[in-house]
């Protein structure tokens, strides 16, 4: 055990280095730009004490070729890295809270209510929207998130009360069934739009500017602070409701603040991504088999891990068949399938 | 020590009276066992005491209602072993022990030094050290049974509610768990109060026995008034003999129907 908690800080550690050499790499790659290796260099001479008049570290790189990697490639990294985080971290806190290890804030309806959102917006306001100053697209799927997991919330617990989780997950197929249904029934009508709504759908992080950074931030922020806070209650969850309260847990109110701030998180990120699949589901369960199931360690965990999983899956997306963009929703489950897969694997045999 | 004063309770499920009017004193250190027939309203007694179900009425805990105390306050003098215990498979031993530590630990505050040393003395006490370790979903049903009752412990509840604790266990890991019991209430002064399915069982390790029959408390008083043959046979509807042994221990064994 002594060996146990001490590996738990070494792990985090290693998987904030691996999200930076990621990061590294995810800013490497794309069309034009300074040679590969001066980019670490020029990143690193920007930091106050490694540059000039410090360690005197020095790329050669010029202003052209740093504003490619400034301005296009790093927002789209960091983009990447706070999407992946937020969409693997509602994951991890939706299993827990729900005991389940089939759910994330998709499953409410998260991902369903956007998709609808963005649909209503592209079909009602269509090309006209690009004159606007703000463009209504994130917002309205933000909102439309957001409205669609506290609808479902309302219905389970009116019904199911606290008691029965599985209350909510079923209200939850319903509402993602309805919502479904409603933006079918609207593209249906309006064929033409069907392409672009299509490419939300997908997911991409193309556009990714410094602006997206900064709108998802306040939420991405505020979320995360709340989750990591609450992960050793996840841990008293997991021997049920019943238990938990007779060990003085409020079950009912922990559920309701995790479920809000995992929702938060992934309704921003959603609005600004579009839908990502794969992530929220699959990479807790990478970091539960590589670090075990406490979510004192998965939750940390979830974060770094998801936000470099994110970047990395990025990376064939835009050079595979530059200077197309295969779609990221289509890159998380080619690349994560299998290597879930072989995990799964590799963990039965050792055990 | 702590006693227990129940006074007046009644816990209604819709219309139905699961419990009702149920007053009685557990004097501080002793066992109370709690026996009647599947629905009599034991497991919900015992729910009321750890807070699970609402109820009218009082439970009194040394001199003040358990209603008026925080929600951690009470879970820091009341342990509930429930009986069809949730055991995550990928936990380990350890961690499932350091649960029982939640009533002690602050909204937004973790475990400390001196939570996971509390819960390596349960441990080493239980002589559970080989199975810390591994991963409950690996263990025998006694070996998770014995991490149950070490949780309990780790709460350092002076109160243990024990719902039929062993009705999945063999007959000799049965014994084992209620001897594990019966030493930790001797040792920590632990007030005891456990519903039981198995009469001999209830009788051997019982200070004073209550039988309940459809929420209300028909009998209760020492082993020997409890469990006698008319009155198992009133409410239970078996055919038994009650036997008294030399050393005192009364044992009910169930007869055949006479063809």
């Amino acid at each position: 055990m002594t060996e146990q908690r001490r590996a738990i800080p070494t792990k985090v550690v290693l998987s904030v280095l691996v999200l930076v050499v990621v990061a590294c790499a995810g800013a490497m790659t794309g069309p034009a730009g300074p040679d590969w290796w001066r980019i670490p260099l020029a990143l690193a001479e920007r930091i106050p004490g490694l540059g000039e008049g410090g360690l005197g570290i020095a790329s050669g790189v010029t202003e052209r070729e740093w504003s490619i990697i400034w301005d296009i490639r790093m927002p789209r990294v960091v983009l990447a890295g706070i999407v992946g985080a937020t969409l693997s971290l509602g994951g991890a806190s939706y299993q827990g809270v729900f005991r389940n290890p089939l759910v994330d804030p998709y499953l409410l309806g998260a991902a369903a209510g956007g998709g609808l959102g963005a649909t209503i917006v592209i079909t009602t306001i269509g090309s006209d929207r690009l004159d606007w100053p703000v463009d209504p697209v994130p917002l309205i799927a933000f909102l439309f998130a957001l409205g669609t997991v506290a609808v479902t919330y309302l219905v389970g617990a009116s019904f199911g009360g606290m008691r029965t989780s599985s209350t909510l997950v079923l209200a939850g197929v319903a509402m993602v069934s309805l919502t479904t249904a409603i933006q079918t029934f609207i593209l249906q009508r309006n064929s033409d739009v069907v392409r672009e709504v299509y490419n939300w759908i997908l997911g991409r992080l193309a556009t990714a500017s410094w602006g997206d950074v900064v709108l998802v931030s306040p939420y991405v922020v505020l979320s995360t602070a709340v989750l990591l806070f609450h992960r050793r209650h996840l841990d008293v969850l997991r021997v049920g409701d019943e238990e938990a309260t007779a060990l003085g847990i409020p079950v009912g109110r922990v559920r309701l603040t995790v479920v809000v701030a995992a929702t938060l998180g992934t309704a921003a990120v959603v609005a600004v991504s579009g839908l990502i699949g794969f992530v929220g589901l699959v990479v807790p369960h990478m970091v539960r088999l590589m670090a075990g199931s406490s979510y004192r360690v998965v939750i940390p965990l979830a974060i770094t891990v998801g936000g470099a999983f994110l970047i990395l899956a990025d990376i064939p997306g835009r050079t595979l068949s530059s200077p197309a963009e295969v779609p990221i929703g289509v890159v998380t489950a080619f690349i994560g399938a299998p290597f879930f897969i072989i995990l799964l694997r590799t963990r039965q045999v050792s055990r | 020590m702590s006693s227990v004063e129940f006074q007046h309770l009644n816990v209604e499920y819709g219309r139905r009276t699961v419990v009702r009017d149920f007053s009685m004193v557990v004097p501080a250190g002793s066992w109370l066992g709690l026996i009647g027939p599947n629905g009599a309203g034991k497991s919900t007694l015992l729910r009321s005491v750890a807070g699970l179900v609402k109820y009218s009425g009082d439970v009194i805990v040394d001199g003040s209602s358990l209603s008026l105390r925080s929600r951690s306050r009470r879970a820091s003098l009341v342990a509930y072993v429930p009986q069809e215990p949730i055991l995550p498979d990928e936990m380990t031993g350890r961690e499932y022990v350091l649960l029982g530590r939640t009533p002690h630990i602050g909204y937004f505050g973790h475990p400390t030094k001196n939570d996971r040393a509390m819960v390596d003395d349960v441990i080493g006490r239980l002589g559970l050290d080989g199975i810390a370790t591994r991963e409950l979903g690996v263990l025998s049903g006694g070996e998770r049974q014995r991490l149950v009752i070490a949780r309990a412990l780790a709460t350092e509840a002076p109160i243990l509610l024990l719902d039929e604790p062993t009705s999945a266990l063999d007959i000799g890991h049965q014994q084992q768990a209620f001897e594990l019991v019966e030493r930790l209430r001797r040792e920590h002064g632990l007030t005891v109060i456990s519903a039981m399915h198995d009469l001999t069982l209830a009788g051997m390790y019982s200070d004073r026995l209550a039988l309940l029959h459809e929420g209300t408390v028909v009998s209760h008083g020492s082993v020997e008034d409890v469990l006698s043959a008319e009155t198992l046979a009133e409410f239970y509807g078996v055919r038994v003999t009650v036997h008294r042994e030399a050393d005192g221990t009364v044992v009910v064994i169930p007869r055949r129907e006479q063809l």
